[in-house]
This record gives C-alpha cells, structure tokens and sequence, in this order.
C-alpha cells in the first residue's frame, strides 16, 4: 500500500504501521489502524481526543505493544517488539504534549540532556552542552538564555526548549503532539518554517495539531482517527478546514457571529488608565453586564498579565478599577472573588486545576464558604452543589470522587468554569478557554460562555485564536505589546480583517 | 469478591485495608507464637506505650500533608514539656498547685504554638525548604534546651501529675484517651474543615490552590502552628510518663513517626492521606514492639524488624497495585 508521490514514482515508507490493534481495559483503543509515512514527509495525524493519536505514537515509540497480528516496518525493517530505546536508537523522536521537561534544570540541560546518557561516567561538560543547546535553539531561529532554569520562562518558550531538545537527537522521524498549543501566531510561524526545513533535509514529521489551518499549511497527506479506527488517508490538496472537522467528529458544524448589540445594557466593570509598566499601559474600557468582551492580541501583548491585574493577584502602578460603581483596590484574589471576578487561568494543567485530586474537591474549591454547615464543611452540600454544576453543564464524569485528570481536555474546563460559577461571579474572565480542548468539545464550551452572557453575566473572553473571539465576542480589543491597538466590532468586519489586523 | 471490596471500601476507605491487614497479621502470628501475646497485659502497655508516639506522628501528618515535613517535633515537645516542668518548679514544685499546672500547659502550647508559628512564617513567605526550616528550628530547640537544662534531667513534680501517664478512667489510661481525643479532633479537622481540605489542596499543587483563592500562606502558618501544639502534648504526656524532663526524649521516635505516617498510607510528597490509617498503623508498630519483647527480642532487633516491615509493605504495595490492574 505505498502511496504515489507527485512525480509518480513509487516512494518506500519509512515507517509503515498495518493491523495495530489495542486494547485497555475491555475499551478498543486502537481498531485495525494502518499508518504509513514516507521520508521526509509533513504528515498530520488529526482526531479529536480520545481518537487514538496519542495511544498510536506510543505504539510507534514503544511505550505501548499492540496486540498480536501487527506489523510495524521501519526503513525496511520488520519490528517485532519496539521499545522506547530502540525508537531513540532507530531516530523515531517524540515531542510529547505535556513537554516533559525539568523545570529546576536549565534549558542547556534540558535541551542536551539525551547526549550524557548512555556514555560512561564521566564529568558533564558544561561548555559542550551550552553549544549543543544554543546550536538547536538556533536551527529554531530563537535565542534563550540558555543557563536560565526553565521554571523561568512561560509555557510557550519552554515548548520552544522541547523541540530544541527532539531536534538534539538524530532524528529520522520527528513527532510533534500538539506542538504549536501554546505558541502565538509568529511562533507558529517560525515553527512551520523549521518543519520545512527538516522535511527538505529529508526527516519526516508527524504533526499531531488540532489547529486545522496549520495543518493545511504545512502537511502534504493527512491520516484521520476517529473512536479509535482510520477514518482515511487524504491527501491535503483540494481539503478545507470544515471537512477535515466533518471527518474527526462525523458531524457538520456551522460557526456563525454570536455578537449582540449590548451598548444598553448597564457598565458592570469600569477599568481606566490601568498600567503596570513592562506588562501592559493606558489600558480603558467598560464591560456591561451580560456582555462578551474579547481581547485578543499576540503572546507579550499583556493579556494574561492584564487579566491577573483585575483578578487581584497583581497590583495596578496606575489608573483605576470599578466595579458596579465601586472602586477597587484588590489585596489579593481572595477580595476579587469576593467582590464576583473570577479567573480561569489559561494554564489548566498547573494553575487552572488540581489534576491529583477529585472533580468534587476541584469543583468547590473556591466556594468552601457555600457548603458549610456551622464551621464544617458539610459532605451533602458538597455532593448537591456538585451534582447540580455537573448537571447545569453537561460535564461527563463517572464519580465524583474520580481524580479530576481521568477527564478529557473538555469536560476538565466544564469543571474549571463550573468552579467559578459556583462562587456566584458577575465578572467571569476567561484566558485561553479552549486550549487542549477539542473541536467538538470547544463548541460546547461557547455555548455555555454564551448561556452564561444571557444570564447576564459578564465575560472578558480572552484568545489567541483570533476566529473564537470573532465568532464569540460581542465587541473585540486588540491589544498590542501592553496597549490597547484598535477595537473591532465582529458584525462590521470580516474574520479576515481582523486576522490581518493581528497577525501583522 | 469485587463487591465485598466495595463494602469494605465504603466502610473503612480503601486506605483501610492494608493496615487493617497488618494488624490482623500481628495479632495472628504472634498470637501462636506467644501464648502471652493476646492477654490484657500486653495491650494495656501498648495502651500506656503507644500515646507519645501516637501524638507525635499527629504532629508529623499535617504537615506531611501540605507537602512538608517537621523535623522539630521532638524537641518542640521537650522544650514544651521543660516549659510545664520550670512553672511547675517556680510555683514550688512538688507542692505546686493545681493551677500552676493548668498555667504551665497553657504555656508549653504556646510554646509548641510559637515553634511552629515559627517555622510556618519562614516556609509560607519564603517558600524555603520545610526540612531545612524544621531541620534549623530542631537544631535550634535542641541546643536551647540542653544549654538550659545543662544536659541533665528536671524532675520533681507534684504527686497530681503522675495520673496523667499511668492513670486510668473506667479501666481505659489517660494517656490513650488523650491520644484518641487528639485522633479524634485531628480526623475532624482534616476531612471536614477549611482548613483540612485546604491542605490537601496545598499539598498536591500550591499554585492552583492560590489561584482559586486559598490563602496558602496562613495555612501553611496554621497547619505548622498545630503542629507545634500537637508535639506540645505529646511533651506533656512524656514529663507526666517519666515524671521527668530531659531535652533528647523521644528523640527516636522522629522518624519513627514519618514511617508510621506512610505505614498509613500518607502520600509522602502531600496531598492525599487519613488520620484513621496512620493510628491502625502506630497500633501495629507498637504490637510488633511489644510481641518481639514478649519473645524475648532485644530492643535493637525491634527497630530492624520495623524496617524490614516498612521495606515489605513497599513492596507489598506495589504488587497490589499490579494484581488491581491484571483484575480489571
């Protein structure tokens, strides 16, 4: 089953996958999937969670043996039993979604660490791993300070770090799992650029993206997963975003500009002249109860810092912040929650969530106040309130003492918005609602923000993907390296327009 | 099968089953190898035994709990116990009354309490190491207390003291029920307070915790602070046993107490864990005490059988979480 090229001759696979079936627990993860890549290929990988595309890499890079009958063949040769090492050894290399770096280390000895391994003791060379590690950073077109622990720098830079870290092995065939979540537009960019060039020297990459415009942008076939079993391959000439979406989900999806016109409802939230300088300057606007308000803009421009300014968990140098006719002064984020902000953070994994502990425990984790009874927190008030926000958003759970991790990517958001709901906001700001969520779930989720706006709550919608604000927000800010750039409304301007005005 | 773990489950949790299990192996082994193992002498001295290092390893949990550790547990109960000893001695000592005495635990509380507040400010505001803190602060007690007491003991307290370690109220010794009130209070406070699910919270990822408003800093301040009087009981409970105070009592029951608390199933980096686990196993490793000195043991075979005991039940663990997975 080799697959023509556009010169019509006949390629030879590198990696060939046929008959891998998988099973845990009783539950068909993987159903008869064959997956094949040739040399130097830009292959994606597409499905929604839960699909299978994890459960396949590690099949390919041996963390997981499928069940008798498969066949893996890499550069020709057969493979009965892959393990992790000889998938190092073979140059099959792995960028895993979680990253799974060393925040204390540096990012030299991030990037470096795989060539002290395996060689005999000896004394690190300190100077050998700078130049290794500033060489892959520079293939990347980034400069870091690479004696900086990692913990130091943000989720995207430290993305960055693990690519630099796959591009120090030898790779062959490089995977990338969800690879650009966390990077902004230019990043992103950058990123594509690089898997170009690694696709021209002749090492293949699977990209595992759930970002459909990159994945049109950059791959030459597509392999789609759905439940488990192959859907297709296709090729990425003549497909568009909307049908790549039809054959992950089975289903049909219409966006459409939810924008109303809200100038008459009552301002709920006044901020004016808010600075912190280095973060963000002379930031203004007023949020009107059961509004939508986007801000969007690049990583840097201030949004997040913004957000923590009005969440109390940083102090303004200047200007002021209003709240129903009331100015306020937040000590800490304890006096915003009360006051009714809440904030769900764009980092779910570490600030967002508690992923050891239980979907209960993470639900009422900012409402203790509302379950006591006397001093105590009361177990039925707790089990009522969580069974109610489960209920009042469609959360999918088994029980809810499960740990909060067994969730998929979009139901753990459900819970982190049913957090802050059950402390009775009136300003709901959400950052980066939708990162690691899926396609279909991601709708799901702007039907709840949208629900919520109807009950007048009143929502700081923050993204990065310029099209969620579009098509969610009532009205837009663009902000730009800590400043307010310009101010779009979605129903006079085109998704177009306003990705120009972004991105430029 | 699956259903009557689900029972037992229900009832007891399922970080029950293993000490559960521990116990009954105990009593069963020793029960045959003994014929004096099941009588009432031997539980009546893990009864008066088992108290010291019961409210130590109290002392010891909450802290484990928020992800850290207090190394200063012994001693803050010696410098306690030194505390009550020296207002018992300024007030005439063994003819010192009944409110001296009262005065005197008032104060080694708040001595236990200061050590703690202590230690709890430099960790939550500094985000120092807790073992280096409690470590500092242990280092601190112990040279305090010996440069104070020249090394040697204090003793000679009024007669009224001595129901405290050796009585006993309806056949049961006071040292126990005060080991079972302070089970008690601390199964409470930890899985039905603010302050006990705050902990938890803290101890499996402090940063979410501040982020959905706990105030992670006077947590950390309280959980360390009761600490500190949890250790203060246990110092008046040991000057009330020896009717003596010496700074280097119980020193060995320091670790002693970071065993028993993961014996009961305490995650060691924080997080998840029970009260009521960690008292079923303090039982098991007094039994196993009291039976090896029953056979005739010598006391340092008794600390060795404790390790290889810890060192199985790792093992143990591990298998059990194997054998879950083959079943489902």
């Amino acid at each position: 089953m080799s697959t023509a090229t556009n010169d019509g001759v006949k390629a030879k696979p590198l990696l060939s996958l046929r008959g891998i079936n998988m099973t845990f627990g009783g539950v068909k993860a993987l159903k008869n999937v064959s997956f094949e890549v040739l040399p130097g290929e830009v292959h994606c990988l597409a499905g929604e969670n839960g699909s299978g595309k994890s459960t396949l890499i590690k099949v390919i890079s041996g963390v997981y043996r499928p069940a008798d009958g498969a066949e893996i063949v890499f550069d020709g040769e057969t493979i009965s039993h892959m393990t992790p090492a000889m998938a190092q050894s073979r140059g099959i290399q792995i960028i895993w979604q979680d990253l799974a770096l060393f925040a204390e280390m540096s990012v030299a000895e991030n990037i470096a660490f795989q060539t002290l391994s395996g060689s005999r003791p000896r004394f690190v060379n300190y100077a050998a791993i700078r130049g290794v590690a500033e060489e892959a950073l520079g293939r990347l077109g980034v400069t870091l300070d690479v004696d900086r622990p990692l913990k130091d720098f943000a989720i995207a830079q430290r993305q960055i770090v693990a690519i630099a870290r796959a591009l120090v092995g030898e790779a062959r065939i490089v995977f990338m799992d969800e690879p650009t979540a966390s990077l902004t537009q230019s990043e992103t960019d950058h990123l594509l650029a690089i898997v170009r060039t690694l696709s021209a020297s002749g090492i293949a990459v699977v990209f595992v993206s759930h970002r459909l415009a990159e994945v049109l942008e950059i791959s030459s076939r597509i392999t789609v997963l759905r439940d488990g079993a192959l859907v297709g391959v296709y090729p990425v000439e003549g497909m568009t975003q909307s049908r790549i979406t039809e054959l992950m989900t089975g289903r049909t999806f219409d966006q459409n500009v939810r924008a109303r016109d809200v100038a008459q409802n009552p301002v709920l939230l006044s901020v004016s002249k808010l600075c912190r300088p280095g973060e963000f300057e002379d930031i203004s606007f007023d949020l009107r109860r059961g509004e939508t308000l986007g801000i969007t803009g690049l990583l840097g421009s201030g949004r997040t810092e913004l957000a923590l300014t009005l969440f109390g968990m940083r102090r303004p140098a200047a200007g002021t912040i209003v709240l129903e006719g009331r100015a306020m002064r937040f000590a800490s984020n304890r006096e915003a929650i009360a006051s009714g902000v809440a904030y769900l953070s764009e980092d779910r994994l570490s600030l967002g969530l508690n992923q050891p502990q239980s979907i209960a425990d993470n639900l009422v984790m900012a409402s203790l106040n509302r379950i006591l009874s006397g001093r105590l927190i009361s177990p039925g008030k707790k089990r009522a309130l969580v069974a109610r926000w489960i209920a009042e958003l469609g959360i999918r759970i088994g029980k809810q003492d499960d740990a909060i991790s067994t969730l998929s990517g979009g139901n753990q958001q459900r819970v982190a918005i049913a957090k802050w709901l059950a402390t009775d906001p009136k300003v709901l700001i959400l950052d980066a609602p939708t990162v690691g969520v899926d396609v279909g779930a991601r709708a799901g989720i702007f039907e709840i923000v949208a629900r919520l706006a109807e009950t007048g709550l009143a929502i700081l919608l923050i993204s990065d993907e310029v099209p969620e604000v579009y098509f969610n927000a009532d009205r837009i800010i663009h902000m730009e390296k800590g400043r307010i750039a310009g101010w779009h409304d979605p129903r006079a301007t085109t998704l177009k327009d306003l990705e120009a005005a972004v991105y430029a | 099968m699956n259903a009557l773990a689900a029972r037992f489950n229900a009832i007891f949790g399922a970080d029950m089953a293993g000490p559960l299990a521990a116990l009954a192996a105990v009593l069963i082994v020793f029960g045959f190898a003994s014929p004096h193992f099941l009588t009432g002498a031997t539980f009546g001295s893990v009864a008066f035994q088992l108290p010291e290092l019961g409210v130590l390893a109290l002392a010891m949990l909450m802290p484990i709990l928020t992800g850290g550790l207090n190394l200063a547990i012994t001693f803050t109960a010696n410098i306690a116990g030194l505390t009550l000893a020296w207002t018992l001695q300024a007030n005439g000592g063994i003819d010192a009354g009944s409110g001296a005495f009262l005065l005197g635990t008032a104060l080694a509380l708040a001595v236990g309490a200061a050590s703690g507040l202590v230690m709890g400010l430099v960790i939550a505001f500094t985000r120092a190491h807790p073992i280096l803190v409690s470590l500092s602060m242990m280092i601190f007690l112990r040279g305090l207390g010996e440069f104070m007491t020249r090394g040697g003991d204090i003793s000679g307290f009024p007669t009224f003291i001595a129901p405290i370690g050796h009585g006993s109220i309806l056949g049961i010794p006071v040292p126990l029920l005060i080991l079972i009130a302070c089970v008690i209070a601390s199964h409470i406070l930890l899985s039905r307070s603010k302050l006990g699910f705050s902990t938890y919270m803290i101890g499996s990822n402090i940063e979410s915790a501040r982020y959905s408003g706990i105030n992670t800093r006077k947590i950390l301040v309280l959980v360390y602070m009761l600490s500190g009087v949890m250790a203060a009981v246990a110092g008046i409970i040991m000057l009330a046993r020896f009717n003596s105070v010496r700074v280097g009592h119980g020193e060995s029951y320091l670790l002693i107490t970071v065993l028993a608390c993961f014996l009961g199933g305490i995650n060691p980096f924080g997080g998840f864990g029970r009260v009521l686990p960690v008292f079923v196993a303090l039982i098991v490793l007094q039994l196993l005490s009291s039976g090896l000195n029953l056979l005739g043991a010598n006391q340092h075979l008794t600390t060795a059988v404790w390790g290889i005991l810890l060192i199985v039940v790792m093992v143990l663990r591990w298998l059990s979480a194997k054998f879950i997975r083959l079943v489902k």
